[in-house]
This record gives structure tokens, C-alpha cells and sequence, in this order.
């Protein structure tokens, strides 16, 4: 430690965390307990427990629902982490003419709760037959208006000297994307990857109206019904919301390197 | 073929697809919405008769229309500012350690990877007059207890505290990935200049954030002008807080859409919300951006 | 139509239909037994079982009619009828195969509220109805002989029974106040009866609560948590906290439906019973709130498909199928000898809630979410605000029937 600056940074980053994953400790804490203990308080479990993950996971389709987000986030995440960063790319570095209405119309999609969209996409899924299909699961969050306006957002800050030279080099307009821009985007297109993996994972109300059968549930379908009419099993909701965390949890490990030990701006990624 | 329009091509080649995609998938059904707010339209019923701005007439007398209005407003007033100021002030902190960074890192992400349904019931508990660490400490500091989220007055900002909380850790990450994205040679070049401390940060380091900034000024308040499932999940009990105290625009819309199946209404109000977002929006973008000068 | 009611034979293409509930794992697992069963005894019949996250349930149906998605035979709640009716989402239960006459004859009164236009147009194999669960360790402790008969013996209980700590915070409630659980229920078709007044008019469009003898109910409500400090609204989050809370130990008594019996076997650790719902005096009126969940023939059933769904669900409300439900599921059959059945009037649990259905009532609903907000914020507005609760019912009044006349202006009838 440097001097007592740091020293004191590193004592409030420390408090802080604390308050702020205090919440998900409790989530911990109450997956562990049974559920005779669910309202007790206590911080530390009088009789931990892993029968709340065990009955999650053998007595309930949460494999099941597991596979199916993950397939499903996968696949968005994928998508749009090329097609917004492309599109977000030509809004920033390209010159044409309709660009900033281009711009806003992208950015107005933003603007219209998803909760008025289900029903005409549900219409067209009834049309089109893909209702209880992971496309029908999938389509709206293909693109997202938020990643195209974060890249262009970074983008902009790539210096147009390195796209010149790139030009001069005889490098084709795709490939002054692909290989020169992106790379140096990366911790935004990093952060764009969780972000749009998360918002997957989460989501709640179009898969529920798309999805008919049992098998075709997403997590968050699927540990709704933990909670009926006559309550909720919060023992089983917080077991399966802290296995539900997991990989959210590792494409941020992964990814997080990418957002902080970004690259420089001298020479090129290869 | 001009240098420029071959350029304009290639934008059109690349940007067909996606622009396909949004129109189709997000305007189209958005302009369908508009129509439908010019309809009495039940989703129940097959009947849909033209009633024009009736629908706009009748939101305009609900009483619950104006409160979740007013609240939204509040929402991004106090969450917006809260949310940017914490979130700059941990990443510049996250920036500064050298040891357990990924740890940390972990620990101010937690709260927006945990699922909401989770988090909104500690948080209901930690809020809880009887139970709640909350009073439990204001207790033991022989302060009055608070109902926080069973007082009209205070529980938007219950909910605000919570919501902040919860997209703290996308805050942080989209500042860590700004501060990255400013290259090294400027700070070497200003440690040169014999810059430090507050003015490094205030005129070298605030103006190369600019883009992220607007980006989280402006994203933020689409998001808040949005809000939803924290308050939602908060107040599942009775929806919009005690006295609709804790409604939004969009939970009013799903009630009266979804719940009481009067989509024109819903429909008209979503067209309200959304005119109101594109203003504030685009006066965004304009006070705020500025070319970044490097 | 000259289709024969009996099956169609061997070497045809099966019909199949769809049927939707909303998941319960008990509910799911038996009627995918059932619907084995019925299959056998139909072979000419497939039924495809779909099922829906509760809390989404209506979500799900209502955006399935403007995509002219659905199943045949759907499960609803009876307070959503009259709109889905409106929307001409349902067919009318044919007479031939579901006589008003054998239908008001062998189902249980309260099923008469499914009766529409002169029409029924669905019918439940289970219904339920409130009572009041009471924690027998909580009593015991406090000294109370037994549990309560008449409101005054319920307050003295629940006085009794509340526990607060050194800084006056109440950790044991006498009574799960929950106006958006089910006593918003309890007040309107229980207290304001029982004191003197009732709700609705008889033909349910005009709301007739806000009189004095209504105020006075609804201060008496409020009272509990304001003057009496024992409920606390919220005492654990959550829409069903005051549930939680009685299985927790921390709630001696809450009026709940027995929908809920099972839940609170499996949590409650603490001896439980359940008495019928207490009145003004010993002899004084008793009243009763009862609902169930009815299944329902929609639109998308056309032709064979009609056939088959009519068949389908002559059977899913016939007696032996509610018999094996109550085993199963637990819930009350909708069948009148079924609930006259003097081991089941007998049982401790469930005794008291047939009693309960003799004179249970279910409120006509034609927009519940509305209709129940307008309680709850009612009780709120005395609660927190201090309004007067005459004051407080006359706008709730208000508020409801501009409800009611919404609808009624729109429904000609047909």
C-alpha cells in the first residue's frame, strides 16, 4: 500500500462491498435454510441445509430451464455483439447521408416499453409458427438498440487516424471494422456481452406468453413457479436464484479482464 | 463512384439487416401501439371501435395517470444523479487498487446479477418497521423507527435507494470501461504537465468521459423513465406502494393493459411516455455532448 | 351438425384439444392422471395439458385471444368471467349436456354466480371458501381457552397474543391484517353484512356499502391496526406475508382460504386449527366469502373439437373426479353431496370451511384488480392518512361504481 490515500480507499471499497453484497449474502443464507427456518433472521443458518438445491435440482425441470436460457443467452449474446457493434461502428466512423436519423430512430426503439411490444409479437409469432421455439424465445433481443448506442458511443472515441492508415493500407471497409475498430472497443464490447447475457438471462415476461410447454421454460419462467396462489416457496426461489446467478457470474469473470485490462492505443490487435 | 457514396454504400450493406430487424420488430409493433391508443380496444374483445383522442381525454382524468407521471419523474431525478455520482466515484476507487481488483469487482456486481425477485424481498425485509436491520439500528440509536416502505412519502425513495443498488454494478462496469478507454499516453503526458488530483480529473479526465457519461445520463434515463420490475417486485402486495405512491408509467400501463385488459388506454399512455422520452432525450444529447478535443 | 356424442371409432384421426391451468404441482400431476383416465374412457379424444406461471396466468390467456391462440378448455378464475364473456372469448355451456336446472340442483349455491346473461358458462370442480386459521401454542400461551366465536372474543385474542419488544416494535401480530390478501374480501362480503349493510344491490350494479353501518364496519377493520396495534399491514413482505408470517409463528390467527390448508401444513411448525369465521354475536349473522376457479369452453372449440370439449369437461366436474381432487389437492368439491358429506363436515380442517360455504357468497366481479384496489386503498387512506373512514368509504364507493357502470353501460346482453 502506497500511503494512507489508498489505505483509505481500500477501507471504504471495503465497507461498501459489504453493504452492497449484503443482500445477495442473505439470498445465500436463505437458500441454505429449510424451509420451517425461511422467516427466522438469523444471518447464519441454524441448520444449513442443501436439501433446497437438491430438491431444485432433482425434483424440478431446472436442468432443464438452465439449458434452455443458456442456449438462448448464448446465441443473443452472440448476435448482438456483432451486428450492434457494426451497426453502432458505421454511426460513429462512416459519413452518409441520414445518418443521425438513422441514429435516433435506433435510439426511439429504446424509448417504448417492451411490455407493449409482447402482444403484437406474439401475434406475429402465432402467424410465422414461432410460438414454443427457441426462435420465438429469442428474436426480440437479436439487436438491442442499448448496444448499438454504447458502441457508437466508444466508437467515436477510436481516433479516425487509425482507420486512415488502415484505408491506406488497402484494408476493405469490413475489415477496417473487424480488425481495426473492434479491437479497440473491446472493454465496451465486453461490457456489452454481459450486459446483453444478463438481460437474457433475466427476462421474463416474452418468454413466458411465447412458451407453451414445459420443456421449452427459461429459468426465470421456470422458478416462477415456485409461487402460486397460496404463496411462495421462497426456500426453493432463493436456491435456484443463487444457482441462476452462477454463469451470470462467470461470463462476467471472464469477460471482466477484457473491460479493465483493456489494451492501449499503440499498434494493432492482431 | 465517388469515395464518399462508395462509402455510404458499404454503410447501407452493413446496416441493412439490423435496420431491417428494428423496423420490423421494434417500430412496426410500436406504430401499431399508436393505432391502437386511437381505439377502444379490450384484448379480449373482438370489438375495436375509432374513438380518436378518447382514450388520451381519459387518461388525462385518472387521477393515477398524474401520480404515476409525477413519480416517474421523481424516480429519475433522485436515481439518476445518485446512480452516476456513486458509480464514477467506485470506478475511479476500483481504478486505483492494485490488490483483490477482481474481488471487488465481484462484490459491487453482485447486486445487478441478483435476480430481482431475490433481491426485492431482502430488501422489503431490511426495509421491514419490526424486523428490518434498517430500524433495528435506528432503534438502537434511540431514533424514531421509519415506515419506509409503508409511508407514501417515503416509499418512492425506498424503492430509488433499492434501484440504485441495483444498477450500481452496471454503473461501475460502463465507467471502468470508459476510464479504460482513455489511452495512458494522456495521463503521462498530463503527469508531465505537472497535473494531478482534482484538476487531473476535472479537466483531462471528466471531458474524455464525456461519451460515457451522456451514454449513462442518457441511457439511465430511458431506463428510470422506464422503470418497472424493482418496483414491481417491491410492492407486489399492492402495486405502486401504498396510495399509488410508488407508480410508474409503465407499471400503470401493464395494470391497465394487462391486468384490466384496456390496451387503448394503455396504449395511449405508452405513446405519452414515449413523446416524453424522445424530448428529454434529445435535450440530452444536446447539453451534453461535446466533441471530445484530444 | 351431425356429429354422434359417441366417439368417434377406431381408425380415425383423434381429436385433439388443449387444456390450460396455471401450474400447481399437485393440480398438474393429477389431471395429467386424469387425463390419462379420460382418455381411456374416450379413445377417440386426446387432451394436450398446458400450464402457466400463476402470477402471469392472466397475462398469458388475454394475449393469447388477439393472436387467435388458445386452448379449447381453459381454467379461470370466476371473478374474470364476466370480461372474458364480454369478449366473447367463451361459448355458452350447452344446455343439453349442462342443464341450469341439474346444474343449480347438484352444485353448491355460491356457483350460481356463473350464471350470466340467463346462461352458464363454466363450471368448477373445487371451490373454497375463508375461515379462520389460528395458531392453538400462540392461544395457549396467552390464555386462551378456546378459539374465538364472536369478534369481541377475536379481539381479545389477538390482543392477548401480540408481543412487542423493548422498543415497542410488535414481533408476534394477533391477527395477519392483509387488505390486499384476503380481507379485502373479508370486509365487503363478511363485516359489512354483519353489520348490517350489504355491498352490491341484487342484480350487482349498483354499489350499496356507504353507510354509516359500512363506515362502522370498515372503522372496525382499521381499529385492529390502528387504535388495537394488532396487525401490522406488511408485517412480512410480500403479497402472501400474512401467511408467511401464521407459518412462521408470528401471526396467532389470519383469515385465509383453503386453498392455503396445504401450505400450512407443510411450513407451520407451531399446532394449527381452524375455526369458521367469527360474527358480531353469538347468534348473529354469518357471512361468508367463497370463490373457485372454473373451467370454461372458449371460442377456438369448433366442431369435433366442441364435442370433445364438452366431454372433457363433464368429466373434470363430475363427482368422482372432485372426489379424488379434494384427496389430492385438497380442495372443497363444488358437488352439494359431496360437501353435505357429514366425515367431511366432521373434519377438523376442513369442517369449518364447509360450513362457511352454506353461506358463502361470491362477489360479482367485472374488474377485480380495480375492485380490490379500491379497497385497499381505502383502508390505507384511514390507516396512513387518518381519513375518516365514512370519508374514506364514500370515495371507495365512488370509485366503484364508476366501475360498475363502465361495464354495464358497455355489456347489452345477450
Amino acid at each position: 500500500m502506497r500511503d494512507s490515500k489508498t489505505a483509505f480507499v481500500y477501507a471504504a471499497l471495503g465497507a461498501g462491498a459489504v453493504v452492497v453484497a449484503f443482500p445477495f449474502y442473505w439470498m445465500l443464507a436463505s437458500a441454505l435454510k429449510p424451509l420451517t427456518e425461511i422467516y427466522d433472521l438469523r444471518l447464519i443458518p441454524a441448520h444449513p441445509t442443501l436439501a433446497n438445491f437438491t430438491e431444485v435440482l432433482t425434483r424440478t425441470r431446472f436442468p432443464r430451464w438452465f439449458g434452455n436460457s443458456l442456449i438462448v443467452a448464448a446465441i443473443t449474446t452472440a448476435s448482438v455483439a456483432f451486428f450492434d457493434s457494426l451497426v453502432g461502428y458505421v454511426l460513429a466512423k462512416l459519413q452518409f447521408p441520414g445518418r443521425g436519423v438513422i441514429f435516433v430512430m435506433i435510439l426511439a426503439t429504446l424509448m417504448i416499453p417492451t411490455e407493449m411490444l409482447v402482444i403484437p409479437w406474439y401475434v406475429m409469432s402465432s402467424a410465422y409458427g414461432w410460438i414454443n421455439t427457441y426462435w420465438g424465445i429469442m428474436f426480440p433481443g437479436l439487436l438491442s438498440a442499448f448496444g448499438v448506442f454504447l458502441i457508437r458511443q466508444f466508437m467515436s472515441g477510436v481516433p479516425d487516424e487509425l482507420l486512415d492508415a488502415g484505408r491506406m493500407d488497402g484494408v476493405t471497409e469490413f475489415g477496417l471494422y473487424w480488425r481495426i475498430a473492434l479491437p479497440q472497443i473491446r472493454p465496451a464490447l465486453a461490457a456489452l456481452c454481459i450486459f446483453t447475457f444478463l438481460g437474457n438471462w433475466n427476462a421474463f415476461l416474452w418468454p413466458t406468453i411465447v412458451i407453451q410447454t414445459a420443456n421449452m421454460r427459461t429459468l426465470p419462467v421456470g422458478i416462477a413457479l415456485f409461487s402460486g396462489e397460496a404463496g411462495s416457496a421462497w426456500n426453493l426461489i432463493m436456491a435456484s436464484s443463487a444457482l441462476a446467478v452462477l454463469p451470470v457470474l462467470g461470463v462476467f469473470a471472464v469477460l471482466q479482464r477484457q473491460i479493465i485490462e483493456g489494451i492501449t492505443l499503440t499498434g494493432l490487435r492482431s | 463512384m465517388g469515395l464518399g457514396t462508395r462509402r455510404a454504400l458499404w454503410a447501407y450493406t452493413f446496416l441493412l439487416v439490423p435496420l431491417l430487424f428494428f423496423l420490423t420488430i421494434r417500430l412496426a409493433p410500436a406504430f401499431s401501439a399508436l393505432y391502437i391508443s386511437l381505439h377502444e380496444w379490450n384484448i379480449i374483445s373482438p370489438s375495436k371501435p375509432f374513438v380518436g383522442l378518447q382514450n388520451f381525454r381519459l387518461l388525462a382524468h385518472d387521477p393515477s395517470f398524474g401520480r404515476a407521471a409525477v413519480n416517474t419523474l421523481r424516480y429519475v431525478l433522485v436515481g439518476i444523479p445518485a446512480q452516476i455520482a456513486l458509480g464514477l466515484v467506485l470506478a475511479l476507487a476500483l481504478q486505483r487498487i492494485n490488490r483483490f481488483r477482481g474481488l471487488f469487482r465481484a462484490l459491487y456486481f453482485m447486486p445487478f446479477v441478483t435476480p430481482i425477485v431475490a433481491a426485492a424481498w431482502v430488501w422489503q425485509w431490511m426495509y421491514s418497521q419490526n424486523f428490518g436491520p434498517l430500524n433495528g439500528l435506528l432503534a438502537e440509536l434511540r431514533l424514531p423507527l421509519q415506515p419506509f416502505l409503508r409511508s407514501p412519502a417515503q416509499s418512492l425513495y425506498a424503492v430509488t435507494a433499492m434501484t440504485v443498488w441495483q444498477f450500481l454494478g452496471f454503473q461501475v462496469v460502463i465507467f471502468l470501461a470508459g476510464l479504460e478507454a482513455i489511452p495512458r499516453v494522456y495521463y503521462e503526458a498530463a503527469a508531465v504537465d505537472g497535473a494531478s488530483g482534482w484538476r487531473l480529473f476535472r479537466h483531462m479526465t471528466v471531458p474524455l468521459l464525456n461519451p460515457t457519461l451522456v451514454f449513462s445520463a442518457v441511457y439511465g434515463t430511458i431506463v428510470y423513465l422506464q422503470l418497472f420490475t424493482q418496483v414491481l417486485n417491491m410492492t407486489f402486495g399492492d402495486q405502486g406502494g401504498p396510495l399509488a405512491s410508488t407508480l410508474t408509467m409503465v407499471l400503470y400501463v401493464y395494470q391497465l393493459g394487462f391486468q384490466r385488459f384496456k390496451m387503448g388506454e394503455a396504449a395511449a399512455a405508452t405513446a405519452v411516455l414515449f413523446a416524453v422520452i424522445l424530448v428529454i432525450t434529445l435535450l440530452q444529447m444536446r447539453v451534453l455532448s461535446k466533441p471530445v478535443e484530444y | 351438425m351431425l356429429l354422434t356424442m359417441s366417439g368417434l371409432g377406431t381408425g380415425q384421426q383423434p381429436v385433439t384439444i388443449t387444456y390450460w391451468q396455471y401450474f400447481f404441482q399437485s393440480k398438474v400431476t393429477l389431471v395429467d392422471e386424469l387425463i390419462k383416465q379420460f382418455e381411456a374412457q374416450n379413445p377417440g379424444i386426446h387432451v394436450v395439458h398446458e400450464n402457466f406461471p400463476y402470477d402471469a396466468y392472466n397475462q398469458k390467456v388475454a394475449s393469447a385471444v388477439p393472436a387467435g391462440q388458445g386452448p379449447d378448455v381453459i381454467n379461470l378464475f370466476y371473478g374474470w368471467v364476466p370480461l372474458y364473456v364480454d369478449g366473447g372469448y367463451l361459448q355458452p355451456l350447452p344446455v343439453e349436456a349442462f342443464s341450469p336446472m341439474e346444474i343449480e340442483r347438484d352444485f353448491v349455491p355460491m356457483v350460481k354466480n356463473s350464471k350470466f346473461d340467463g346462461k352458464y358458462w363454466a363450471l368448477p370442480t373445487a371451490v373454497r371458501s375463508l375461515s379462520l386459521f389460528y395458531n392453538a401454542d400462540l392461544l395457549r400461551a396467552a390464555d386462551i381457552a378456546r378459539p374465538p366465536i364472536t369478534w369481541d372474543e377475536f379481539l381479545t385474542a389477538a390482543q392477548r397474543t401480540t408481543v412487542r419488544d423493548a422498543a415497542g416494535r410488535t414481533t408476534t401480530e394477533g391477527f395477519g391484517v392483509s387488505p390486499a390478501g384476503q380481507d379485502h374480501q373479508m370486509i365487503r362480503e363478511v363485516l359489512f353484512r354483519q353489520w348490517g349493510v350489504a355491498p352490491y344491490s341484487a342484480d350487482g350494479k349498483r354499489v350499496t356499502y356507504a353507510t354509516p353501518q359500512g363506515a362502522e364496519a370498515l372503522k372496525w377493520y382499521t381499529d385492529l391496526i390502528t387504535q388495537h396495534n394488532v396487525g401490522v399491514i406488511d408485517f412480512f413482505p410480500g403479497g402472501n406475508g400474512y401467511r408467511d408470517a401464521f407459518i412462521a409463528g408470528r401471526a396467532a390467527m389470519i383469515v385465509d382460504g383453503s386453498f392455503a390448508i396445504a401450505s400450512v401444513r407443510a411450513g407451520a411448525k407451531a399446532a394449527w386449527g381452524v375455526v369458521p369465521l367469527p360474527r358480531r354475536t353469538l347468534g348473529g349473522e354469518r357471512s361468508n366469502f367463497g370463490s373457485y376457479w372454473v373451467h370454461g369452453i372458449t371460442v377456438h372449440a369448433q366442431g369435433p373439437r366442441r364435442e370433445a370439449a364438452i366431454k372433457f369437461l363433464k368429466f373434470l366436474v363430475s363427482e368422482p373426479v372432485q372426489r379424488v381432487w379434494l384427496q389430492r389437492v385438497g380442495e372443497l368439491p363444488a358437488s352439494r353431496k359431496l360437501v353435505d358429506d357429514p366425515q367431511l363436515a366432521a373434519d377438523p380442517i376442513y369442517g369449518p370451511f364447509i360450513q362457511g360455504l352454506a353461506y358463502a357468497r361470491a362477489t360479482f366481479f367485472v374488474d377485480e384488480t380495480a375492485q380490490r384496489q379500491v379497497l385497499v386503498d381505502a383502508v390505507n387512506e384511514v390507516v396512513v392518512n387518518n381519513k375518516p373512514p365514512r370519508q374514506a368509504l364514500d370515495e371507495a364507493a365512488a370509485k366503484e361504481q364508476k366501475i360498475l357502470d363502465e361495464f354495464w353501460k358497455k355489456h347489452t346482453g345477450k
